[in-house]
C-alpha cells in the first residue's frame, strides 16, 4: 500500500516494520512526530524522556537487554546526549540501537545550525542520511541491520526538510522478527573501564576501516551516470536539489555518510570532467575528499550558513534565477504568544522592575519581543539558572537585585534543576521563575513530568515542584497566579530585593491544552467604547486579541477580537479607567 | 505537459488550517496517480506567524520546495501573506486568496498601518487572479468553519485534478460529522 507520509512518519513506520520494541526521545523540532507516530503502533514502549541524555541511556539500556531501539531528538539534543553516545561507540550494541539526529539547517526553529554530521565522525559511528520519506522508512530498517551487523550505535541524520516534507511511501505490511529479549552479561564489552575500554577503542577503529570498505558496495551508495561533464556527490535533501537544478549532471548519491566509500568516490572522481559537493551547512564530505587528494569543488561557491534551495543552487553554478516579481515592504509577521498565555503578565512585571533577565527555551523566549522585552540572555536549554547564578557573580550587590532567571516547566525538568541544586550550594542570591505551564508547548504540546501524563496518555505522577525546590534546600518557594498582575508584581518585587536564593512557580495551565478541566477560558473581554480613552495601556502586552483602531474617537481607541480573547484578564487590570467589561 | 510539475504554494497565518488544506490537495494529488511532495516548517510558525506550504505534483517530483520563482499558483488564506509571496511565483502564475485581513502585532499595536490596496496590486502583477470571500460562502454553506474548503473548491478549479479525485481526498481526511457541509463548501468554491 501507498501512503503519503512525512519524514518523520516515515521513520516511525519504519521502526515498526524493523521489530523495534522501545522507543525514547526528548521532543525538538524537527524531530517531535517520530515519537509522537510511534505511539500508533501498541508493540512498541515508547516515552517521552526528561531529557536526550536520558533517552539516551533509556536506550541504551534496552539495547544491551537485546531490544531494538530507536532514540530521536534534535541536532542541539545531541549535545546533551553526546556523553553517552561517545562511550556507546565503545561498547557497541545488543539489540540494534538506531538515533536520529534531525539537524535544522536555515534555524527555522532552533538556537543553533550545527551540522551533526560531524558527530558521526567525532564519536566514530555511522550515520544515513535518507533524501526523501521513502528513504526514511528503508534507511531506518537498514539502520537496525548495520547496527547488529557491525555491533555499533546507528546515526540517522534528517534535516528539516526531510523530517517535514511529506511523500509517497511504499508500506511493508511484515514486521521483522527480533530475538527473545533478556539480562545477559558481557562485562568486558559493556563496563567501559580503562583496561575494557582501550581494548574496545581497537575495535571501534577496525569496524571504521570495514565499514567504509563495505560502503563501496552499498546500495545505498550509488552512482548515476549522466553527462560526465560535471560530476555531484550529494546526499540528503540536496541530492533532490541537484536532480531539480542540474538533471544532467552525473551524481554519486550517498546514503552512507559516514564513513565514506573512499573506492566508489575515486571510481567516480575519474568517471567525470569536474567534480562537485553539493552539501548544506559544513564542508564535511568535500574537506574528506580534498583529503583524498583529489580536486574537487564545494563551499567555494556554496554558503556555509542556511540551508540550500534549488535557487541558491542556481546561483551557485551560475544559472540564470527565475524572474522574482518585486513586492513593496510589509509589516513582518513573527511569532507571538497566545491570547491569554499565562507567560505574558509576567514578562509585562519583568520589564515593569527593569528586571536583568536571564532566559531560557521555550514558548516563554517569546518574551524577548516588543512590547514585552524582557529577556536578555538565551543559550540552550536549562542555561538561565546557571546564567543567573554567574551573572550575579560579577555584579555589585544593587545590580544583583535584577538578577532573573526565567525557564519553563519543561526545561527545568530536562536540565534546569542541576542549575538550580548549583545556585543553592553556593548560595546565589539570583531569584528564579519557573513558568509552569503544566506542558512542553513549545514543541507543540508534549507531556512532561511535571504534567501528570506520559506520552501514551496515561496518568502518572506529577511532580510537584514546590517540594523539588525545597528539598534542593530553597528555602522560599512561592506560588504565583501570573494572570494576576499586581499579585505578580509584589512576589516578584519582594524575591529580588531578597539577598537570598529563591524560587517563584507560576500556576496556570497552557491555553492550548486540550485535556479536560486543565484549562478553562474566563470570560470574554471586550473595550467599552466610550470608557476607552486612548491611553494604550492594554496595548503594552501585545495581546493579539487586542486591536488599536486609530481612526476611532479623536485620539484611537482599543478593540478586542471576541474570538481570539481567551479571558484571562490581565488586559482589564492595566485598564485605569474600567473601559474593560465582560463581553455581553 | 506530462513531464512538467505542477507548483502549488498555500500561504497565510499560523493556526488557519493551511497544513490541513495541504493534505487534501496532495492526497488528491497522489489518487489522481501523481508522484507529489509536500514541504512545510512546524514549530515557530505555528505560533501566528507567516506559513508558507508548498505542494508539488507530476510525473517524478525531486524538490520538496517549489524553486523560487516557479510557482504556478498561489493559494492565500490571507491578503497580506498572498501580496508577501508573490515573488515566489513565476510569470502568468494563478492567485486564488482569500478576502481576508489578519493583522499582525505592528498594526494591532498601533505602530503601522495594514496595506490597502493589495488586491489591485496583486491583479496589477498576476491578471489571473480571483479573491474569494471564504468566509460569507462558507457561511451559506452552512459553517463558517468550511472558509478553506470553499477557497479549495476554488483552487481545484484551477488545477489538472478530476473533481472524484478531490472529493475522494475531502471524504478520507475531513471527519464525517463535517462532511456534508465541507463538500457543499466545496462546490460553492468550485463554482466561481
Ligand atoms: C537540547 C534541546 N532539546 C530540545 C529543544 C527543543 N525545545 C525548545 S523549547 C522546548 C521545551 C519548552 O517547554 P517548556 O520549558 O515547558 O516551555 P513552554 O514552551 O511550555 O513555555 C523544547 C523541547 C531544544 N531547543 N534544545
Amino acid at each position: 500500500m501507498k501512503q503519503i507520509l512525512s519524514g518523520n512518519e516515515a521513520i516511525a513506520r519504519g521502526a515498526h516494520e524493523a521489530g523495534v520494541k522501545v522507543a525514547s526521545a526528548y521532543p525538538g523540532t524537527p524531530s517531535t512526530e517520530i515519537l509522537e507516530n510511534i505511539t500508533r503502533y501498541p508493540e512498541i514502549d515508547a516515552a517521552w524522556a526528561t531529557n536526550e541524555k536520558v533517552a539516551l541511556e533509556v536506550g541504551i539500556g534496552a539495547s544491551f537487554g537485546g531490544a531494538r531501539t530507536l532514540v530521536t531528538m534534535k541536532h542541539v539534543g545531541v549535545n546533551v546526549a553526546a556523553d553517552p553516545l561517545f562511550t556507546l561507540s565503545y561498547t557497541g550494541v545488543r539489540g540494534g540501537l538506531v538515533l536520529v539526529t534531525a539537524d535544522d539547517p536555515e534555524l527555522h526553529s532552533s538556537q543553533d545550525e550545527q551540522d551533526n554530521r560531524n558527530y558521526a565522525k567525532f564519536a566514530k559511528v555511522p550515520m544515513l542520511e535518507p533524501s526523501n520519506s521513502q528513504e526514511c522508512k528503508d534507511f531506518t530498517k537498514l539502520g537496525f541491520e548495520l547496527s547488529e551487523k557491525y555491533d555499533t550505535p546507528v546515526l540517522l541524520r534528517t534535516t528539516t526538510r526531510i523530517s517535514h516534507s511529506k511523500s509517497i511511501v511504499e508500506l511493508d505490511d511484515n514486521v521483522a522478527q527480533t530475538p527473545q529479549t533478556g539480562l545477559f552479561k558481557d562485562p568486558a564489552k559493556y563496563v567501559m573501564l580503562p583496561g575494557n575500554a582501550r581494548v574496545r577503542h581497537k575495535i571501534v577503529e577496525e569496524r571504521l576501516v570495514q565499514l567504509s570498505q563495505d560502503a563501496a558496495s552499498m546500495a545505498v551508495n550509488r552512482i548515476e551516470m549522466r553527462d560526465t561533464k560535471v560530476g555531484v556527490i550529494t546526499a540528503g535533501v540536496s541530492y533532490q536539489y541537484v536532480r531539480e537544478v542540474l538533471p544532467e549532471a552525473s551524481v554519486l548519491k550517498l546514503g552512507l555518510v559516514h564513513p565514506l566509500p573512499h573506492d566508489l568516490i575515486r571510481e567516480f572522481a575519474g568517471k567525470v570532467e569536474k567534480l562537485f559537493v553539493v552539501e548544506e551547512l559544513d564542508p564535511f564530505i568535500e574537506e574528506q575528499v580534498q583529503a583524498m587528494g583529489i580536486e574537487v569543488t564545494g563551499k567555494e561557491i556554496l554558503s556555509l550558513c542556511g540551508e540550500l534551495t534549488p535557487g541558491r543552487l542556481k546561483q551557485g553554478f551560475g544559472l540564470p534565477a527565475s524572474a522574482e516579481s518585486a513586492v513593496d515592504k510589509l509589516p513582518g509577521r513573527p511569532p507571538n504568544m497566545c491570547p491569554g498565555c499565562p507567560h505574558r503578565g509576567v514578562f509585562y512585571t519583568l520589564n515593569k522592575l527593569k528586571a536583568y533577565v536571564c532566559g531560557d527555551i521555550g514558548c516563554y523566549t517569546l518574551g524577548f519581543m516588543p512590547p514585552l522585552s524582557a529577556m536578555d540572555s538565551c543559550i540552550c536549554m536549562g542555561a538561565s539558572i546557571g546564567m543567573a547564578t554567574g551573572a550575579s557573580k560579577v555584579v555589585s550587590p544593587e545590580e544583583r537585585k535584577k538578577v532573573v532567571g526565567v525557564i519553563g516547566d519543561s526545561t527545568f525538568l530536562h536540565t534546569g534543576v542541576n542549575g538550580l541544586i548549583d545556585l543553592v550550594y553556593n548560595q546565589s542570591t539570583a531569584t528564579i521563575i519557573i513558568l509552569d505551564n503544566r506542558i512542553t508547548a513549545m514543541t507543540g504540546r508534549q507531556e512532561n513530568p511535571g504534567s501528570g501524563h506520559t506520552l501514551m496518555g496515561e496518568a502518572t505522577n506529577a511532580i510537584d515542584f514546590t517540594m523539588l525546590c525545597k528539598a534542593i534546600g530553597v528555602k522560599h518557594v512561592r506560588t504565583i497566579n501570573p494572570l494576576d498582575l499586581a499579585e505578580c508584581e509584589k512576589v516578584i518585587k519582594e524575591e529580588m530585593e531578597r539577598p537570598e536564593p529563591s524560587v517563584i512557580i507560576t500556576d496556570k495551565p497552557c491555553v492550548l491544552i486540550k485535556t479536560e478541566g486543565v484549562f478553562t477560558k474566563g470570560d470574554t473581554l471586550c473595550v467599552e467604547e466610550d470608557a476607552c480613552v486612548g491611553c494604550r495601556a492594554c496595548l503594552k502586552i501585545g495581546c493579539p486579541a487586542i486591536e488599536w483602531v486609530p481612526d476611532s474617537g479623536k485620539k484611537g481607541k482599543a478593540k478586542i477580537d471576541p474570538l481570539l480573547c481567551n479571558g484571562c484578564d490581565v488586559c482589564r487590570q492595566l485598564c485605569k479607567f474600567s473601559a474593560i467589561g465582560v463581553a455581553k | 505537459m506530462s513531464g512538467k510539475v505542477t507548483n502549488v504554494l498555500l500561504v497565510g497565518v499560523g493556526g488557519q488550517g493551511i497544513l490541513l488544506a495541504s493534505e487534501v490537495l496532495s492526497e488528491a494529488c497522489m489518487l489522481a496517480g501523481f508522484d507529489v511532495k509536500k514541504s512545510e516548517i512546524h514549530g515557530m510558525s505555528q505560533r501566528g506567524g507567516s506559513v508558507v506550504s508548498h505542494v508539488r505534483y507530476g510525473e517524478e517530483v525531486f524538490s520538496p520546495i517549489v524553486p523560487e520563482g516557479e510557482g504556478d499558483l498561489l493559494f492565500g488564506f490571507e491578503l497580506m501573506e498572498s501580496y508577501r509571496s508573490l515573488p515566489l511565483l513565476r510569470p502568468g502564475a494563478t492567485v486564488v486568496a482569500n478576502d481576508l485581513c489578519i493583522p499582525p502585532p505592528s498594526v494591532l499595536m498601533g505602530n503601522e498601518a495594514y496595506p490597502e490596496g493589495l488586491d489591485q496590486k496583486i491583479a496589477q502583477k498576476f491578471p489571473d487572479f480571483i479573491l474569494v470571500d471564504g468566509l460569507k460562502l462558507a457561511n451559506e454553506a452552512g459553517n463558517p468553519r468550511a472558509a478553506n474548503t470553499v477557497l479549495l473548491g476554488a483552487v481545484s478549479k484551477r488545477l489538472n485534478l478530476e473533481e472524484r479525485y478531490w472529493l475522494e481526498a475531502i471524504e478520507r481526511m475531513v471527519p464525517k460529522k463535517a462532511l456534508e457541509v465541507n463538500l457543499k463548501a466545496f462546490a460553492a468554491g468550485r463554482n466561481l
